[in-house]
């Protein structure tokens, strides 16, 4: 599997290929640790959320929301303790960038979240990771050891005043943990259901003290952001989506693994057949899901001979989303009748049951679904589909609803061939 | 008029939990301690601990959940709460070796099916299913942030990747 950037010099991905990678020692001499050194010694928090706004860094996990305005929402004033999160829940299907920085390179993680902690005063912090990456959780805890007897840990932190403990925190296997408020339910030893918004967690999350829960790529894009500046980690990528991304690609490709693209990067054509090197087998381009099984799946002709930029703006131009940066390619070969049956079963699945629209709109989309398999397909199916995710989308109590809904929408609307060939089955005979 | 409805049954019998409290050695006594410390809210080390209970006992038994009730502070009935939320937990024995297949769609396209079925046929069980000997459980699960290297299955906490049926013989040969 291919690790590493293309169009740019690597970032977030520059020590993954040195020997011991992982260590403190390796970190340190490949510039590890400098920018939390140069903040506690001449930036003041406020300096540091206003660096971080100069980048329009936005978060990597499948908003997109601007990193330095969510940290600017935590209210300076409150006397209650203020905590930082980093979601390393990664399970939107199609994205695994998340595992490889936190196994090449833990230290620039741990140094991320240690200036996020002290732009917002937090004192305690946990890293919140998936159950099945408990390999990660070991390896986080060895780099947070050696982090610890370095003195970038615990007390007084490289002799200023500021105190800062990180702890790493296990899931049990829970895509929903994914989304911040049900991953603070979860961290809370709850269930792991989505708490409603407003208050969001800046103002009361973990224990309702002020919280902000970032994704693992948008922590480790801070250390450079602070040293570099903001304005030139902006300028890596396009005004309003700065610095680079990590894409995660699989399925029909000679090249899958974690490509690190500017953000803007032209075009995707291009990045698919030279970068991934084609499709595999000689077959053809069928269809791409670019961000992440949630996101508008495209047909191979919205992409060949369009440009199609990959930044926030130029994908959603184009008819989807950056999302996670999850990109599944497709051959010819795929039905995207079962390829959305498939993503629709595993909403089913990961759906938390907290409210009636999705818990009950993906069980009966899965019931459809099968009825069609089983070859009891009806022409009206298409439009049964349409009505049920209607009653989803934008009426469930989280966006896992929404999530479950966009793939269906954009299947039967793009691939109606593929709907019409199953749905046919009972109609004509 | 109306027949009065008295013979409702509850769906689930209640649990019989018992009066056993498991026990475990001053090493991970210390292991729960440490996670507890990591908190200010107790119960907060939930699912730490669970798994700890869970690889000393093999499933969240009712003795194991017991412990866990008293080291928390809480009643049975939140750690049952908690448990049932999450697919890593385990209330009933599962095998040695639990085979974990990713089904989704990255894993799906790219010979899932292959691999599921040179596992079941070798075992001779289903997915959902442990063998008669106890020594293994397959089972299909969602995503496992393995895309990259599709096909792929998890036994207990080790990722292998890339699969072959060839591959997947070497491998389960190799389990003691």
């Amino acid at each position: 599997m291919f690790i590493g950037a293309i169009g740019c010099e690597p970032l977030q991905l520059r020590r993954i290929h040195l020997e011991n990678s992982r260590s403190l020692t390796v970190y340190r001499q490949n510039g590890g640790y400098e920018a939390i050194q140069q903040v506690l010694s001449s930036r003041s928090p406020d300096d540091v959320i206003n660096e971080v706004k100069k980048s329009a860094l936005r978060g990597r996990g499948g908003a997109g929301f601007p990193t330095g305005m969510k940290w600017s929402f935590v209210p300076k004033d409150s006397p209650k303790p203020k905590y930082v999160v980093c979601n390393a829940d990664e399970s939107e299907p199609g994205t695994f960038k998340d595992r490889y920085l936190m196994e090449r390179d833990p230290h620039m993680l741990i140094e991320g979240i240690l200036i996020a902690a002290y732009a917002l005063g937090a004192k305690i912090n946990y890293i919140y990771t998936r159950g099945e990456y408990k390999y990660l959780i070991d390896i986080m805890d060895q780099a947070l050891n050696e982090a610890r007897t370095a003195g970038y840990l615990g007390d007084r932190i490289l002799g200023s005043n500021f105190s800062c403990e990180i702890h790493t925190h296990t899931g049990a296997g829970a895509y929903i943990c994914g989304e911040e408020t049900a991953l603070l339910s979860s961290l809370e030893g709850m269930r792991g259901h989505p708490k409603m918004k407003p208050p969001f967690p800046a103002v009361s999350g973990l224990y309702a003290c002020p919280t902000v829960v970032n994704n693992v790529e948008t922590l480790t894009a801070v250390p450079d952001i602070m040293k570099m500046g903001g304005e030139a980690y902006q300028k890596l990528g396009t005004e309003k989506s700065g610095g680079t991304k990590l894409w995660s690609v699989s399925g029909h490709v000679n090249r899958p693994g974690v490509y690190e693209l500017p953000m803007g990067y032209d075009d995707m054509e291009k990045f698919i057949f030279e970068d991934c090197q084609g499709i595999s087998n000689g077959k053809k381009l069928k269809a791409v899901i670019p961000g992440g099984s949630s996101v508008y799946i495209m047909r191979a002709d919205q992409i060949t001979g369009r440009d199609v930029r990959m930044d926030y703006e130029g994908l959603v131009a184009a008819g989807s989303m950056v999302g996670s940066g999850g990109f599944i390619v497709m051959d010819e070969t795929v039905d995207v009748f079962e390829s959305t049956k498939n993503l629709t079963e595993f909403y089913k699945h990961e759906s938390c049951g907290w409210c009636t629209p999705c818990r009950e709109g993906t069980d009966w989309l899965v019931k459809v679904f099968k009825r069609i398999s089983n070859g009891g397909g009806r022409p009206e199916d298409a439009q049964l589909m349409l009505d049920l995710c209607d009653n989803i989308e934008g009426k469930s109590f989280c966006p896992l609803g929404d999530a479950a809904a966009w793939p269906i929408q954009s299947a039967i609307k793009r691939f109606p061939e593929d709907f019409k060939k199953h749905l046919a089955v009972n109609g004509n005979s | 008029m109306s027949t009065q409805l008295t013979n409702i049954q509850p769906r689930s019998q209640p649990v019989d939990i018992g009066d056993e409290v498991a026990t475990f050695s001053p090493e991970v006594e210390a292991e729960v301690d440490r996670h507890i410390a990591k908190y200010p809210v107790r119960r907060s080390a939930i699912l730490p601990l669970m798994f700890i209970v869970q690889r000393e006992r093999g499933y969240l038994d009712a003795p194991g959940v017991a412990y866990l009730a008293r080291r928390l502070s809480l009643r049975i009935t939140d750690i049952w709460e908690v448990a049932t939320f999450y697919s890593m937990l385990h209330m009933k024995p599962i095998g040695k070796y639990h085979i974990q297949i990713c089904k989704t769609l990255s894993c799906k396209i790219m010979g899932e099916g292959k691999i599921t079925e040179h596992v079941c046929n070798r075992l001779g069980i289903n997915p959902g299913e442990t063998t008669p000997d106890g020594k293994f459980t397959v089972s299909l699960v969602e995503c496992l942030g393995s895309c990259g290297t599709a096909p792929m299955f998890q036994i207990n906490f080790d990722y292998h990747e890339n699969l072959t049926t060839e591959r997947v013989d070497q491998i389960l040969d190799s389990l003691p």
